[in-house]
């Protein structure tokens, strides 16, 4: 079974945080990598650049209509994701749990399972 | 996936690799040793010609790669010297050695996907590659996946010989499941790559005839194999060409492979007349009830909900419940089947569970209550995780809005 393990993120949260926090951020994301990447349970991961560098497109009257910035009006953001194959959704919750942002208050880590996929990277 | 060369490379890989254990012991690095050997073979054999003795190239072939690996690692000096006394492998021995491979890859330390990807590839002799687009991940996370396996099982200090006694028979039960589980895999192929998938069901068939062969008077064993053939049998008949599932009683009857039927019914008859009664054979029952009807009309729903009885005292679990429900329905009525259906409210397993919804749905819509009905399909849509199945529902639920 396939899941996404999405983290939200709050730029305001990690900023906040002194560099050992940060530096246990990244320490646990390697650790977490490192673990799916042994166990044959990674397909991949992948971290998006600041939500301020987003821009939103809109087509109207079939002309595209380009706003910079995040489409959310919200203090949390898509900040990244890993993509599993595991055996079920109890495993796919235990991993997500390994994800250093859920022992913060302010991150979020959801897990969602996979319904359909295609691409090049065969998942 | 399958051609003349690779039929062949995949019933003799496992006979390798049974004649290099023999020999070598070491499982992980005789089966990376065959796995060289077999796609070595897949290139050549297709342009050259397959040699006289295909075999004995293959275990040759093999063994100088795993004499190769060992010389490589400066480690186990100890080991290359050990193996550079054996003489080359020229005669190998006729005993099937499937068996004992397939217990040593469902061995009980490993997860049930791990299982599976090694199954495929030591026994059924698929390359990493058709098992890694076969389950939809990249090669990269199939390999690392089987490679952990065998570490697992060197771990674990397996040998290469069939468990005794009683252990024997709970191996057993693991591998059975494991070719369950690869059936159902190829069974329930939705996306759009259903063609490799559905060729997971071959294997798994294919896997179940060895087994079968080599343990003929295994009940559990013969309904097993007779259970994946009655279902594969209606394969075709299973979806609309554009992908869409159609459901047992909407089926073109005349489009099931009757041959698969009468095998499966034959290999029926057989199990159910041994000793032991076990759910593989109730279930492959239940399917060669369902094959013996002419039109869904027709089905003996009566023997169908008796057989779910059966099954549900000897293998209880929800989703038998849940079978047992929709046959009790067609016996007595929707609501007989919606009584059943209540015992599950309080099981956490099933709550919000996209069955337990669909069927409630249906059994909902038979008893007149439209509202709970549409209701019910749009809540069992939302809840599956297969799209092919979503579709379905959501067409069930718009159906009733008309």
């Amino acid at each position: 079974m396939q899941f996404l393990i999405s983290m939200h993120i709050n730029p305001a949260v990690l900023d906040a945080l002194t560099d050992e926090e940060k530096e246990a951020i990244g320490t646990g994301h390697a650790a977490l990598l490192a673990a799916v990447k042994e166990s044959g349970e990674l397909i991949t991961t992948q971290a998006l650049v600041d939500p301020s560098q987003a821009a939103v497109v809109k087509v109207r009257n079939g002309q595209p209509v380009v706003t910079d910035g995040p489409f959310l009006e919200a203090k949390e953001f898509l900040g990244g994701f890993y993509l599993i194959d595991c055996e079920n959704k109890e495993r796919a919750i235990e991993l997500a749990a390994m994800v250093p942002d859920a022992a913060i208050e302010g991150l979020g880590v959801e897990v969602r399972q996979v319904m359909f996929a295609d691409g090049l990277l065969e998942a | 996936m399958t051609t003349p060369v690779g039929d062949l490379l995949r019933t003799l890989t496992p006979q390798v690799l049974g004649a290099l254990l023999r020999r070598y012991g070491r499982f992980d690095g005789c089966e990376d040793a065959v796995q060289e050997a077999v796609l070595a073979a897949a290139a050549k054999w297709p342009t050259e010609g397959v040699p006289d003795n295909p075999r004995g190239w293959l275990v040759t072939v093999a063994s100088r790669r795993l004499i190769d690996q060992v010389r490589s690692d400066h480690a186990r000096r100890e080991r290359e010297a050990a193996i550079a006394v054996q003489p080359p492998a020229e005669e190998v021995p006729d005993t099937d050695d499937t068996l004992v491979l397939l217990f040593l890859c469902c061995h009980p330390t490993l997860t049930p996907a791990s299982q599976t990807a090694l199954t495929l590839r030591a026994v059924g002799g698929l390359t990493t590659a058709e098992i890694a687009r076969a389950f939809l991940v990249p090669e990269a996370t199939m390999a690392a996946r089987i490679s952990r396996a065998k570490q697992r099982i060197r771990a674990a200090g397996s040998s290469f010989a069939l468990p005794a006694g009683a252990e024997l028979a709970d191996r057993l039960r693991v591998v059975l499941h494991v070719l369950y589980l690869i059936f159902n895999e190829g069974y329930t192929a939705s996306s759009g790559r259903d063609l490799d998938r559905a060729d997971l069901a071959y294997e798994a068939i294919r896997l179940a005839r060895l087994v079968h062969a080599q343990l003929p008077d295994d009940d559990e064993v013969t309904g097993l194999l007779a259970l994946m053939l009655l279902t594969h049998a209606r394969r075709a008949a299973r979806t609309t060409e554009a992908g869409d599932l159609v459901p047992l009683a909407e089926q073109d009857r005349s489009r099931w492979d009757r041959d698969l039927i009468e095998e499966g019914t034959e290999l029926v008859k057989a199990a159910l007349a041994g000793p032991a009664l076990g759910p593989y054979q109730v279930q492959a029952a239940i399917a060669a009830t369902h094959a013996d009807a002419p039109t869904a009309a027709q089905t003996d729903w009566r023997q169908v909900a008796a057989l779910y009885l059966i099954l549900s005292r000897i293998a209880p679990n929800p989703m038998v419940t849940l079978n047992r429900a929709v046959a009790v329905a067609e016996v007595d009525g929707p609501a007989a089947g919606l009584a059943i259906l209540s015992t599950l409210e309080g099981d956490d397993r099933m709550a919000g569970h996209h069955r337990l919804l669909s069927v409630r749905a249906h059994l909902l819509e038979r008893n007149g209550d439209l509202a709970g009905a549409y209701d019910h399909y749009r809540r069992a849509a939302r809840a599956t995780a297969s799209l092919a199945e979503q579709r379905y529902l959501e067409s069930r639920a718009s159906r009733l809005r008309r």
